[in-house]
């Protein structure tokens, strides 16, 4: 057992509303620069939709992520092999190109002012942010698809929807029906990531502190594989730096107790950052587990931070005390680990992402019945339809595991079937008009009880900042101590590299020449 | 006189200003060391130029370097004639690959607005020398045949004068002026690797396929 720990996400997808301030307080702090504006290192996407950049998950277009060769049992990266990497370095057939994300563009306003007198109103010409020149049409942007979940464009083009019935997708098109959901993403700070195992420069790596996955762009060169061979697409190239780019988890913000500013800034409070205490040693067999068990076996590498053999192996392995008191108060742990609600997005992947999504509890499928909606089944006795009309929730389950089970879909039956008892056990709770004996049946199927449903329901609704957010300082000092030898005045033997404390000078990420 | 600047002096200039300035740009710009790819702006026409100039060039180079470091086997093996046109035809063919390639992309940066916006001047002077070498590399080979046989006995004992610091120009003093431009574009270009995009050259990762795939770093106990 090699026990580490990692700063991880979850989110609530039942919360999010779309109103992507996680997106633009990113932008604000890290992207609003020469070169990366079309970055989004958070972006929030409607699902079903084709995601930014367009089409991400279909991975025969850009090759990311992993693939188990099951013959020899061994992991290979599904863009190339390493002497592959090394005869595309000229050009890499599988990278994204711009046309893939969007041209960035800003407006010609003083045009507003200096417009000579005409006879019509001035306007503000779109103007590309990249050449100066005036764009005529713009064809895409950061958020093309935005809330057209219905849409026989966008949405139906999603990869997720590629094995859907044509009953499953009538369910989900019938016009007063369209139904569909946000997904916020950020980077995953993967346990065994695609970008920085396809890096040849090796400038990508994994903080062993904390597991945030940092580009050291003193190394990149600019040999874009990082791109292709993260499958989430959120390794972004610097067009005018020429060097990669990605969310970097507001380390300096983390540093110092302060939570990344997208959750910091969301307006749903569906975001839940803590600390994940796991067992390095079992990530490669994770990472090889067969598809429909990919899920579970990632489950089985995040141990129990009260475990006392944990805790012992937690400290034989230098993670300091503080963060083995905050992995038990966290928030992650309890929503993955503990109640199981909480699933990695595209764990078929390979890559190990460490955030996590509840998948949203969609509307079940409702009829007009005496001029007035009700759930399917809505006949039978008491709110059960809620729970026998699962199989008919609008967004179908095979959706929702493709997404979120890699395929699996009895683990989101699992995770819905919880979630509506909890629903049940609240609303007896409070309008009184659930009988007991159906509470009692929906807490059995959905393998919880009064007391977990009542926690289950003060994290998801009611929880303070001090809840959702968990994670201590980086205990700088000891950083420092960690990495020198006692200072010594005689001696002058201050720290000259890494580990350096004060101000030291800073040169602008300037393009060479 | 100006023979011994240009084949005696300018050389070793070139060789302090490149190993020199590309040691300094190393220490001091990290940063600024990148190949600088364009690939996310435009993507079909960079097959086209890129592909064919990089592996063009780089086995054309390599098969210079060779004859340079070990000009008796060189010279053994070129003896047997068959083997002589085999070389001479295929490096004809991938320096026409080169320049080609060359040409694509200089044209594809011409053309695309997209790339005007992130080409600088350095990188046009750069283009403009290396397209210079090239044709005039080309044209060396293509009107005075056999350049791997007769490299061998002039332009190697120079350069193998010019390395052990005992420059003997005579070796190469009589070429045709052609050749000779061609030599001293070649110490032009070492000269500009610190004040360009070059530098990605000596960036080429090799060890990637020794390396485990992830790399993690940590603070270690001293
Ligand atoms: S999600 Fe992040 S850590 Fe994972 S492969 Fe992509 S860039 Fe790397
Ligand atoms: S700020 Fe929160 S609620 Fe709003 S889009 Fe982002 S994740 Fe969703």
């Amino acid at each position: 057992m090699k026990i580490q720990s990692q700063v991880s996400m979850v989110f609530h997808l039942d919360k999010c509303i779309g109103c992507h301030t996680c997106t633009i307080a990113c932008k604000n702090i890290w992207t609003d620069r020469k070169g990366a504006e079309y970055m989004y290192w958070n972006n929030v996407e409607t699902k079903p939709g084709t995601g930014y950049p367009t089409r991400w998950e279909d991975q025969d277009k850009y090759r990311g992520g992993w693939r188990l060769d099951q013959k020899k049992n061994r992991l290979h990266l599904r863009l190339q092999g390493k002497w592959g990497t090394l005869g595309n370095i000229f050009y890499n057939p599988y990278l994204p190109t711009l046309d893939d994300y969007f041209e960035p563009w800003t407006y010609d306003y003083q045009n507003l002012f200096d417009a000579p007198e005409g006879d019509d109103q001035p306007t503000a010409r779109a103007v590309s942010m990249i050449t100066g020149k005036y764009m005529d049409t713009i064809e895409a942007g950061p958020n093309w698809d935005d809330d057209l979940g219905g849409s026989q464009v966008y949405a139906n083009n999603d990869p997720n929807l590629d094995g859907a019935s044509e009953e499953e997708r009538r369910q989900m098109q019938e016009i007063e029906r369209v139904v569909f959901f946000y997904l916020p993403r950020i980077c995953n700070h993967c346990l065994n990531p695609g970008c920085v195992a396809a890096c040849p420069a090796a400038a990508i790596y994994k903080r062993g502190e904390d597991g945030v996955v940092l580009v050291n762009q003193d190394r990149c060169r600019a040999w874009r594989m990082c791109i292709s061979g993260c499958p989430y697409k959120k390794t972004y190239f610097n067009w005018s730096t020429g060097k990669a780019e990605k969310c970097i988890l507001c380390y300096p913000r983390l540093e110092s107790e302060q939570p990344p500013a997208c959750f910091h800034s969301c307006v749903g409070r569906i975001r839940y950052v803590g600390l994940l205490l796991y067992d390095a040693s079992r990530l490669e067999q994770a990472a090889k587990a067969p598809q429909e068990s990919l899920v579970q076996a990632q489950r089985d590498v995040i141990m129990d931070p009260f475990d006392p053999e944990v805790i012992a192996a937690a400290k034989a392995s230098g993670v300091p005390d503080l963060k083995i008191e905050a992995a038990q108060q966290s928030p992650v742990y309890k929503f993955v680990k503990r109640w199981g609600l909480a699933l990695p997005l595209h764990a078929e992947f390979r890559t190990l992402p460490m955030l996590f999504y509840v998948p949203p509890l969609g509307p079940v499928l409702a009829k007009m019945n005496k001029g007035m909606y009700d759930t399917a089944d809505a006949d039978s006795e008491g709110l059960t339809p809620m729970m026998s009309a699962l199989e008919k929730s609008r967004m179908p389950l095979r959706y929702m595991a493709s997404l979120l089970s890699a395929g699996n879909e009895q683990i989101i039956r699992d995770v819905y079937r919880k979630q509506m008892a909890v629903r049940l056990f609240m609303r007896a709770k409070t309008a009184k008009d659930v009988p007991a004996a159906e509470v009692e049946k929906a807490l059995t199927e959905g393998n919880t009880n009064a007391q977990e449903a009542e926690a289950i329901y003060r994290l998801t609704a009611l929880p303070t900042y001090e809840e959702r957010f968990v994670v201590p300082a980086m205990e700088r000092e000891t950083a420092v101590e960690d990495l020198f030898p006692a200072l010594d005045p005689v001696a002058r033997n201050y720290p000259v590299h890494k580990g350096e404390v004060g101000i030291g000078y800073r040169r602008d990420p300037r393009r060479g020449p | 006189m100006s023979d011994i600047i240009l084949l005696a002096v300018f050389p070793y200039v070139a060789l302090v200003l490149g190993i020199g300035g590309g040691i300094y740009r190393y220490r001091h710009d990290r940063f600024s060391y990148s190949s600088l790819s364009s690939q996310l702006l435009e993507n079909r026409r960079l097959f086209w130029g890129s592909v064919p100039w990089h592996y063009g060039i780089t086995i054309v180079l390599l098969a210079h370097l060779v004859a340079f470091l070990i000009p008796g086997i060189w010279a053994r093996i070129i003896a047997e004639p068959l083997t002589l046109y085999t070389l001479e035809v295929t490096g004809f063919a991938l320096a026409l690959a080169a320049l080609i390639g060359l040409s694509v992309l200089i044209i594809r940066r011409l053309t695309q607005p997209r790339l005007l916006a992130v080409t600088t001047t350095m990188d046009w002077v750069l283009l403009a020398v290396l397209l210079l070498q090239v044709a005039l590399g080309f044209w060396v080979s293509l009107f005075y045949r056999w350049g791997a046989d007769w490299y061998v006995h002039t332009s190697v004992p120079w350069l193998v004068s010019l390395a052990s610091f005992n420059p003997q120009i005579q070796y190469v003093a009589s070429l045709p002026w052609i050749v000779k431009f061609h030599l001293l574009t070649g110490f032009f270009l070492i000269a500009l690797f610190p004040f360009t995009r070059l530098v990605h050259v000596v960036a080429l990762p090799f060890w990637y396929l020794w390396r485990p795939y992830q790399v993690v770093i940590r603070n270690r106990k001293m």
